[in-house]
């Protein structure tokens, strides 16, 4: 895919679509588009986090994995969503699994070009950083009121 | 109590008369929740209810429970009532047998003011046991399609086993200009579908904030969270309509049972528009 067509799929995502026409040319230099088939894994817990996923269609399931067998699913990223912030910080390790659980189209930005691209021009690092700390609130919220395991209701009365 | 789009005026012969119904039908929707049919019996012709109002239902020798009506307010002759088995009357209704006798009088409250709706949008937001007194709304849009617009339906519950009229869901998710989406806080390996609490649904949706009206109901803390969700997405605090929970005994608003600062449920709830509500859900106290 051309540089502009792909300018143009990454416009269309609600993550970076008012993103400058500047911070846009710095950034589309390090994107590429991708596809995982269902079932297969984007991101495996552990591994090296050097990327991150505009999701455009297509679920991805964040997994926990407890044991050798049992895996927990925290909760998905679906089209319009960002998968992946463990590319900004150290150890660069991925937290979690991300399984497709539907065929998953996204356009992957390549980390550690970003982080580069972040450390030479302090107003685009600024602004990569604001837009994933407004991603990591929403999802702390979001994991605070699944905490709170609001639809449980202790029976007053034996079954 | 002055009646408005949510009050509208409607006389009950005697509000505390209670009617023998007999069970129609019983239907487990999950492991701890199931639906009554009930046959309104000689009340039939004189009882109309509106989508968002309740009834008592009286188990004999154990009590009575407020129960939101989940059925159709258009259809006449039979009502449903879906029930979380959670209490000692709740048990006993879960007990109850097609054909047995159990008691009802109502309806009470007030309701989801549809025709707020009509033009415009309609975002219908439900947690767990919340989606049962939304189910006549849906059924109510449906029967005059043509007078609203886009239908959203975002569906919560704790994980799939726990939702709610799955065919149905299914069903409305196939008509045209309508989106459900469902997700659960907690998923397995078997579930394909979106996990994560209600509010995280927002994300695949562009909402039009000035023609749409939006109607909740479930744990008053994902009320809070959704409340914040469409205020951030443009909704203004008078297009967001609520339906609230208390312990409800007399329904009539004389025993005070459920009162909410100024407030009584079951009289003047247990539908209110956000604003006027707003200030007490801001209350710890309360």
């Amino acid at each position: 895919m051309q540089a502009e067509d792909l300018t143009e799929v990454i416009r269309q995502h609600p993550f970076l679509a008012d993103l400058s026409k500047v911070h846009m040319e710095v950034l589309v230099g390090c994107a590429s588009n991708v596809h995982f088939a269902e079932g297969s894994y984007a991101i495996r817990e552990g591994e090296i986090a050097n990327k991150f996923y505009l999701i455009r269609t297509g679920l991805v399931a964040l997994e926990s994995v407890v044991n050798a067998r049992r895996r927990i699913r925290i909760q998905t990223v679906g089209p319009g969503e960002v998968l992946g912030w463990s590319w900004l910080l150290r150890p660069y390790r991925w937290h979690f699994n991300g399984l497709a659980v539907a065929e998953v189209r996204a356009i992957a930005l390549d980390g550690e070009c970003l982080r580069n691209k972040c450390e030479n021009d302090h107003d685009f690092g600024y602004e990569m950083l604001s837009r994933f700390s407004r991603v990591i609130e929403r999802r702390l919220e979001a994991t605070r009121m699944q905490l709170l395991d609001l639809y449980t209701t202790t029976p007053k009365v034996k079954k | 109590m002055t009646h408005d789009a949510l009050h509208p005026a409607v006389e009950l012969a005697d509000p505390l008369l209670v009617h023998p119904v007999t069970i129609k039908k019983m239907t487990w929707e999950t492991d701890d929740t199931f639906t009554l049919d009930i046959n309104l019996g000689e009340v039939a012709q004189d009882y109309t209810f509106r989508p968002g109002q309740f009834n008592m239902l009286y188990v004999f020798g154990l009590g009575e429970a407020a129960i939101s009506i989940s059925s159709d307010a258009a259809e006449p002759g039979t009502i449903a009532h879906t029930i979380h088995r959670v209490g000692t009357v709740t048990t006993g209704l879960a007990q109850v047998k097609r054909g047995e006798m159990i008691g009802l009088r109502g309806p009470y409250g007030s309701s989801w003011p549809i025709d707020a709706a009509r033009g415009k949008d309609v975002c219908i937001v439900a947690g767990g046991i919340g989606l049962a007194p939304l189910r006549p709304v849906v059924y109510a849009l449906f029967r005059e399609r043509k007078a609203y617009e886009r239908i959203i339906l975002l569906y919560g519950a704790r994980s799939p086993m726990d939702l709610l009229f799955r065919v149905e869901l299914e069903e409305w998710s196939k008509e045209h200009n309508v989106e459900v989406l469902v997700t659960v806080d907690r998923g397995d390996s078997s579930w394909k579908g979106h996990i994560g609490v209600v509010t995280t649904l927002f994300s695949y949706l562009k909402i039009d904030a000035r023609a749409t009206v939006a109607y909740v109901c479930g744990p008053e803390t994902m009320m809070k969270y959704t409340i914040d969700e469409l205020e951030r997405r443009g909704l203004h605090e008078d297009q967001v309509y609520l339906s609230m929970e208390r312990n409800m005994k007399c329904a009539v608003g004389f025993c005070g049972h459920c009162q909410y600062g100024p407030e009584f449920i079951c009289k003047d709830g247990p539908v209110f528009k956000l604003p006027r509500i707003r200030p007490l859900l801001e209350k710890k106290e309360l």
